[in-house]
């Protein structure tokens, strides 16, 4: 891609974007193409990560390692539903992930665990959610037991107005009193260490991004 | 003592002659017993104290021959005392590391001297002295014979030929004393321990019982009381028995053996003589070896039941099905420590091997989430083994008894647990190094234990058993138990949770390590939490989190120390992992306060941090060497920093640290030189009561220096000081406050400030009805003021007197300084003396010369001074006062430069009256006055140089002095450098050289040149004396002249 094209395009996502600025936002365009890699433009075609590309990247760069987890946030990522997060996709979605405020997160979290989108944590979602969440003991009768117990646990905590799911307004009460609560039924958001080291790849070292 | 030390103290491995004092509570105290015996001796038997040991006590000193005071030749490694025997030999001779010390004169210098060391010298001297008896006065005194009383002592002192026999019988008879003394204290200390015992075997008893019944699996057939009846103590046994220390007894059938009749007493288990079926009572007789506790003694007498017993506990560390019938199971606690502590204290234990397997397998199971005793036979079939024994009559009422006796039992403990913490924390405040370990102790679980248990326990399952994920969950639920209750804070530690949430903090995981220790920050309110978190290594593993990037993790790290660290061995634990350095560097983070919140989760503001670190330092600045460490690395201008701040929450530690630590000389200077009283002072005027008070306190350590004193008044501090005192409903605040205007007060610029203020008319009103804490302060201000003479008639307007003198029969020995300090102040004014007068004051002054404590003794004789110049018929009053001369008189013999002082100065008041000078000299008041005129302290001097001026002017009294060598020693004060000593001592000289003899004395030591140039002197009484005492010299001479030509 030439210069100035990159120049373009930096100054139309800048504009866009709320906690980059120019610096950074041209950083992840530049990585964000070398992570594509050599694709020639053409009309029609989606330029973009895969869902597999995508979350390659989560693996590798934020420590994420839940399969379910990963398949929902490559989805809060990928705005326009094509199967592709392109490049404005791109850098929107990781100005939440590094900079994002606890409003924004709170937002993008109940997304990615409400899995059909109904507006609603039910507690099968939980259940689905958090099935992995215990080590199996073998001498456990019924390790469901335990999860199933696990939910009633955490929908004690967080639904506030006991209808048995979770709305939204019941997730941000709760995060607001407990702000550990903000990734409850998995880590959705890169963890601290991960993404100071991600920053500081990016942002700090312009010659070296390529050799990631 | 000889019996006493055989006996009671507790010596480390028998070897004799090279054996070492353990380093117990009981041996500390016998210690100490001895060595208030050896320090008073030299007042209260002074004769005695000049006896000569017949072979000198030696041992390893650590003291160096530097601190030797005079009196003492020092050489750079000899020591030898002044004070010698009939052969010249000194009484005590060092030489290093070897001393040796022959009359109990010079062991009770040698212990004033040593200080701090006391201890560690006196336990040295009789672990080197086994039998000190012997070696002070003769092999026949040797007390190691069981039957020896003062009777045996007094005969054989009765054959003795010996010339200082009379002396010898006293010596003995006083170590008898202190002997029975020393023997008395030792044995309250172990029935101490002991206490418990009847609680432990009833414990055990209940435990084996449940176990007990027909069939193959159960420990024992059956066991049973022989008595139904308990007495009130706990013990079954009848009370003729009960002074042999014996419990209750039991009857024991196990499967294997006959039926056992067991005796339970405080030694220890034995089988005794057994019950015969037509007899009511048991025979008493030991018929086995002792053992320490009733498990032990079965496993020894039936195979059975220790087979039993073991698949019991092997089936615990399997049985994790048993987790339901946990309720049914009280969770066996081990009694044992207090238990072992008295067998092994008394040495009889022939198990010691046995035993020491058993206090590790305590210590493993301590911490053990819940019951090392569970049996393998499941529910059902132990209900239908219930059924069955109870059908047997067997009288097993399980359900009934147990929940009744653990309650009881649960009570006792938690009291006895309190008191524990009450001892602990008393010394600790007192910064005493030995306030170390209380014992663990573990609240019983009970059997009806709070729902809130079994939720606890679940969520701690959850901890142990799930991903990042579970885990935050869980710890988020227990957040919302009511954490600041006791039983949810036990619950935690009883389900094996505090182990897991020390673990997460030795994760990567920043979420789990945040709400542990979100979770250990309020349980670590409780004092047994806090010991079972250092006893679990938790702290060296906050103090790296303190390291950490995410300030809310530092934060909550911090806090958690702040709390934990509030015993010494804890706070020792934070310093030796570095966490002083990095708490002291938590403080800096308030200054580069550039960077960008980022993250919302993990940040939290600069200040906090400080404001978290500054409270953990405020715990930790409790030890002394943690004092010195905060100041090390470079603590004192961060918190001067943020002192300067404005937010309370941040002030309250900072200034709290700065109050604790100000009690170290180095941090007074570096205080000063930070300008820091400046900021205390307006804090002063903050609305916040804590703030204010630890602001006070502040001024208060820091106002013993003058600069200091100053500076409060120069920034304004003694207005809102005063303004303070009108609030008294907060008494730890006004303790602080009335403490630093007393000790502002010491400058006289402040005392009329708070005059000013009207303080000193606030400060009357507060001699009434405030704790003591309060009233030392106001008392010690009033003294103070008192020192002037506008507001001595203050005081006397406003009504002081009469509350001060009641204040002088109280027994607080501060409050008693500073009362009659106070006192002696208000009686230089006549018309105060008049009062003081009336109400009997002067009686009661007089009294506190008996006071036990010296300070006590010095403060009331400098106060009775004036009260003697200024009282009317001074003469009769003293004379009213049955014995009072003659205790004056006798407290001559002190060996306190301050008392001695005092008293002179008092003598030389009361010698005003011809009649009570002829009385004191009656009592041998010259002797005892020329014994210390060896002195070299000023002070002393100069109020001795005066009383015996005074004293020269009855009868043959001057010529008594030369007779008792007083004159010499006093022309050598003239070469003192404070002119005070140089007035008295010429007046002194002047009335001594009345007499021939000692104008001789005078000239041959050369005070003619010396006073010559007194004469010069500014002083005119000085001059007038030093001239006097020429001319009489002058005088003599010319008479022997005038005599020699006639």
């Amino acid at each position: 891609m030439n210069r100035k094209k990159l120049q373009k395009l930096t100054e139309t996502l800048v504009k866009n974007c709320k906690h980059f600025n120019k610096f950074e936002v041209n950083r992840l365009i530049k990585l964000f193409y070398s992570l594509v890699g050599d694709v020639v433009e053409r009309p029609g075609m989606v330029i973009g990560l895969d869902r597999n590309a995508f979350r390659n990247i989560l693996h590798v760069r934020f420590g994420m390692t839940d399969d379910m987890i990963m398949d929902r946030v490559f989805r809060g990522f990928d705005k326009d539903n094509d199967g592709y997060v392109n490049v404005s996709e791109w850098i929107n979605g990781l100005s939440l992930f590094l900079r994002g405020s606890l409003e924004e997160k709170m937002k993008y979290c109940f997304e990615v665990f409400d899995l059909n989108g109904d507006g609603f944590i039910s507690k099968e979602e939980m259940f689905h959610m958090l099935k992995n969440s215990l080590l199996k003991q073998p001498s456990e009768e019924d390790s469901d037991e335990g999860i199933k117990d696990l939910v009633e646990i955490t929908l004690k905590k967080m639904d506030q107005d006991h209808d048995g799911k979770l709305s939204f307004a019941d997730y941000e009460q709760a995060v607001r009193e407990e702000t550990l609560l903000l990734e409850a039924f998995g880590p959705c958001l890169p963890d601290p260490k991960s993404q100071m080291e991600f920053e500081a790849q990016v942002f700090k070292d312009p010659n070296e991004f390529n050799d990631i | 003592m000889g019996v006493a030390l055989t006996r009671s103290a507790q010596w480390t491995a028998a070897g004799y002659g090279t054996g070492k004092l353990e380093i117990t509570p009981l041996n500390e105290a016998i210690l100490k017993e001895i060595i208030v015996f050896v320090e008073s001796f030299v007042y209260k038997h002074p004769q005695e104290a000049k006896f000569v040991f017949v072979e000198p006590l030696e041992w390893k000193t650590n003291l160096e021959p530097s601190a030797f005071e005079p009196g003492y030749v020092v050489s750079e490694t000899i020591v030898k005392s002044e004070e010698v025997d009939k052969n010249g030999q000194p009484l005590l001779f060092l030489s290093v590391p070897q001393i040796k010390i022959r009359s109990f004169g010079q062991l009770s210098h040698f212990l004033n001297i040593a200080k701090d060391a006391k201890l560690k010298e006196t336990q040295a001297c009789i672990e080197a002295n086994r039998d000190p008896v012997v070696k002070i006065l003769g092999s026949d005194y040797g007390t190691v014979k069981e039957d020896s009383t003062v009777l045996t002592i007094l005969d054989k002192i009765t054959k003795d030929e010996d010339p200082d026999r009379e002396i010898k019988v006293k010596i003995a008879v006083l170590l008898k004393q202190l002997d029975l003394h020393l023997l008395n204290h030792s044995l309250k200390h172990i029935s101490l321990e002991i206490n418990l015992n009847p609680v432990a075997f009833k414990k055990d008893i209940e435990m084996l019982k449940r176990f007990s019944g027909k069939g193959e699996q159960t420990v024992l057939e059956s066991i049973e009381y022989t008595s139904d009846y308990e007495f009130s103590n706990g013990c079954r046994a009848p009370p003729w028995r009960q002074i042999h220390g014996e419990i209750c007894y039991v009857m024991v059938k196990p499967h294997d053996a006959e039926t056992l009749c067991i005796t339970c007493s405080a030694e220890g288990v034995f089988l005794n003589g057994g019950k015969a079926d037509d007899e009511r009572d048991i025979s008493y007789e030991r018929q086995s070896e002792v053992y320490k506790d009733l498990v032990t003694f079965l496993k020894e007498k039936s195979a059975k039941f220790s087979e039993n017993m073991s698949k019991q506990e092997i089936s615990f560390s399997e049985g994790k099905k048993m987790e339901k019938y946990q309720l049914e199971e009280a969770p066996k606690r081990e009694q044992a420590p207090t238990f072992h502590k008295s067998i092994s204290g008394s040495g009889k234990n022939p198990l010691v091997k046995n035993q020491i397997n058993f206090g590790k397998n305590q210590m493993t199971n301590r911490l053990k989430p819940s019951l090392n005793w569970r049996a393998t036979v499941d529910f059902k079939h132990r209900k239908s083994l219930l059924k069955d024994s109870q059908e047997e009559k067997h009288g097993v009422k399980l359900e009934k008894s147990r929940p009744s006796v653990s309650t009881g039992r649960g009570q006792l403990l938690r009291k006895y647990a309190d008191r524990i913490e009450e001892i602990v924390s008393e010394s600790c405040s007192s910064e005493s190094e030995e306030c170390e370990e209380s014992p663990d102790l573990r609240q019983e679980a009970n059997a009806d234990l709070p729902s809130e248990y079994w939720q606890i326990q679940k969520l701690v399952k959850y901890l142990k058993g799930g991903n990042q994920t579970a885990t935050v969950i869980a710890l988020c639920s227990i957040r919302d138990f009511n954490l600041a209750q006791e039983t949810c804070q036990l619950a935690i530690r009883d389900v094996g949770g505090l182990e897991v949430l020390i673990n997460l903090l030795d994760t990567d995981e920043v979420k789990c390590k945040i709400g542990s220790l979100k979770i250990l920050k309020e349980i670590s309110h409780n004092p047994q939490i806090r010991r079972n978190i250092v006893d679990l290594g938790g702290l060296p593993i906050m103090v790296n989190i303190l390291d950490s990037p995410y300030k809310s993790l530092k934060c909550l790290a911090a806090e958690t120390i702040a709390n934990v660290a509030k015993f010494r061995r804890a706070r020792r634990a934070v310093r030796q992992h570095g966490g002083i350095t990095k708490l002291v560097a938590l403080l800096d983070c308030a200054q580069n306060s550039t960077k960008p919140a980022q993250s919302s989760l993990y940040e939290t503001r600069d200040v906090e941090v400080a404001r978290c670190g500054a409270l953990a330092l405020w715990s930790c600045s409790k030890s002394n060497a943690n004092k010195e460490a905060i100041r090390k690395a470079g603590g004192i201008p961060l918190l001067a920093r943020l002192l300067k701040t404005s937010h309370e929450n941040m002030l309250i530690p900072v200034v709290g640290t700065l109050q604790e630590c100000a009690s170290e000389e180095n941090y007074r200077a570096a205080i000063k030189a930070e300008r820091i009283i400046e900021n205390l002072v307006k804090n002063l005027n903050s609305e916040n009561e804590q703030l204010q008070q630890h602001c006070a306190m502040a001024i208060y350590q820091c106002a013993e220096d003058e600069e200091t004193r100053d500076l409060v008044r120069l920034h304004g501090g003694l207005k809102p000081l005063a303004n303070l005192l009108n609030n008294t409903d907060n008494k730890e605040r006004l303790a602080a406050v009335t403490g630093a205007i007393w000790k502002c007060s010491i400058s006289k610029e402040n005392v009329t400030k708070f005059r000013e203020y009207k303080a000193i008319e606030t400060l009357v009103g507060l001699l009434t009805d405030q704790p003591e804490e309060v009233l030392v302060n106001v008392v010690g201000a009033l003294g103070e003021c008192c020192q002037d003479h506008e507001n001595r008639v203050l005081v006397r307007k406003c009504g002081g007197i009469q509350p001060l003198v009641n204040l002088l029969v109280g027994i607080n020995q501060a409050l008693l300084v500073n009362v009659t300090k106070a006192v002696g102040a208000c009686a230089v004014e006549p018309e105060s003396m008049t009062i003081i007068d009336r109400l009997d004051g002067v009686r009661l002054l007089w009294s506190l010369l008996k006071n036990p404590h010296p300070d006590v003794k010095a403060s009331a004789a400098w106060a009775l001074c004036p009260c003697i110049e200024n009282a009317k018929d001074a003469g009769e009053m003293v004379r009213s006062f049955v014995g009072g001369l003659e205790l004056v008189v006798n407290l001559l013999k002190s060996d306190n430069k301050e008392v001695l002082a005092s008293v002179c100065a008092a003598i030389t008041n009361i010698a005003k009256d011809q009649e009570n000078l002829a009385v004191i000299t009656d009592h041998g008041v010259v002797p005892l006055l020329s014994k210390l005129a060896n002195t070299n302290n000023d002070k002393l001097r100069r109020h001795l140089a005066e009383a015996i001026s005074r004293c020269c002017m009855w009868g043959r009294n001057r010529v008594a002095f030369g007779e008792h060598k007083a004159v010499a020693p006093l022309v050598h004060y003239l070469r003192s450098t404070d002119t005070n000593v140089h007035r008295a001592t010429a007046q002194a000289l002047y009335h001594l050289s009345e007499d021939v003899d000692n104008c001789i004395t005078i000239h041959e030591n050369g005070a003619v040149k010396l006073l010559l140039d007194m004469i010069g002197s500014s002083d005119e009484d000085l001059q007038e004396a030093a001239a006097g005492c020429i001319s009489n010299i002058r005088r003599l001479a010319l008479a022997a002249e005038k005599a020699r030509y006639t």
